[in-house]
């Protein structure tokens, strides 16, 4: 391995970007694949890259025979994380159930009667108000964000942060209409249509979801399907 | 899967401070293997490892081929396996296979 590779690839885990380090195991040579742009010693057609963007996605590492190249593609990806805004009763239920799906889980509330350990036991809590709190934790491109508490004062602020930022989900609770009117206000703050189309409102696949759990178990569904669906079978199924 | 080892950090430490360093690497795994596919080691001038490629079981090995490749500039790709049969009897943790890339920083 080159010095040079090593450096960027350490760069790139500072800046918790999603990289892939490819080693042809005849050469020896090495490329490193970004999201965006691929830097080394050999180059990858498009089959290839497709390939390693696959694992990066997948969250994988191994062996792949593409012609007669033998690759090894390993992928190093910040940790999973999501955001919760609003520490309510489905809330509740979201933060266990990402925890055991291998997500880090912060729950930012700032209303004391809502953020208490014994409601949120294990959990890691931020009290500060939602736009402080998302600048503050650094969102990276394997973060999703949920808001929870129906509460414009409180879900606005953290969407005006989430929508400029690279995390890979954005979801916001409320019915179409309570949507409408988010939309508006967002249109009124300067959002583009596009910024904001990221939102997955209603929140959560439509699985007739009743109680807080159910909702919690569609919203996890959700972000599962966002996190590993090719991007383009992402595009037709929106 | 999660990398919580800081391996490739630790090289480039190593590499800013001018010494010599090797890193090795499982690329596949059959079988109960302790470490999965993308385990680390990285092995220093003197010997010295951080990370780990198994529960211990291979890391001797591994660490004797890194200060070869460092020799050399050669990357190698070493196998270690337990025969099925001894390990099915003995329920060994390590029963599986394993392969490790070992390649040289330079």
């Amino acid at each position: 391995m080159k010095t040079e590779i090593l450096q960027r690839l350490v760069r790139a885990r500072a800046e918790k970007c999603p990289v892939a380090l490819v080693t042809d195991l005849g050469s020896g040579l090495q490329t490193l694949v970004h999201e965006d742009v691929a830097h080394g010693g050999f180059g990858l057609d498009r089959e290839e890259l497709a390939e390693v963007r696959r694992f990066l996605r997948e969250d994988r590492s191994g062996i792949v025979e593409i012609g007669d190249a033998r690759l090894f593609i390993h992928s190093y990806n910040p940790p999973l994380r999501i955001i919760i805004i609003g520490a309510v009763h489905i809330a509740q239920a979201l933060a266990p159930m990402a925890s055991l799906a291998g997500y880090d889980v912060v729950v930012v509330d700032p209303r004391r009667a809502f953020a208490t350990d014994a409601r949120f036991p294990g959990i890691a809590m931020n009290g500060e108000w939602p736009d402080d709190a998302l600048k503050q934790l650094a969102v990276d491109s394997r973060t999703a964000i949920v808001t929870l508490t129906h509460d414009p004062k409180l879900d606005d602020p953290a969407l005006h942060v989430a929508l400029r930022s690279p995390a890979f989900y954005v979801g916001s609770l409320g019915s179409r209409k309570t949507h409408g009117k988010r939309v508006d206000r967002l249109r009124e703050a300067g959002y583009t249509e596009a910024e904001i189309a990221r939102i997955h409102a209603p929140v959560g696949l439509a699985i007739d979801a009743v109680t807080p759990a159910e909702i919690a178990l569609a919203i996890m569904a959700q972000i599962t399907q966002v996190l590993r669906r090719e991007p383009s079978s992402a595009a037709a199924a929106a | 899967m999660t990398y919580e080892n800081n391996i490739p950090e630790i090289a480039a430490a190593l590499r800013a401070e001018g010494k010599r360093v090797a890193l090795a690497t499982v690329v596949s795994t059959w079988g109960s293997s302790p470490r999965p596919v993308g385990s680390q080691l990285v092995v220093d001038e003197t010997g010295a490892m951080q990370g780990s490629v198994s529960g211990g079981c291979i890391e001797g090995a591994v660490v004797h081929e890194a200060m070869q490749a460092m020799q050399d500039g050669e990357p190698r790709m070493l196998s270690f396996g337990i025969a099925d049969e001894q390990a099915w009897e003995v329920g060994l943790a390590c029963g599986g296979k394993v392969q490790v890339y070992v390649e040289a920083v330079e």
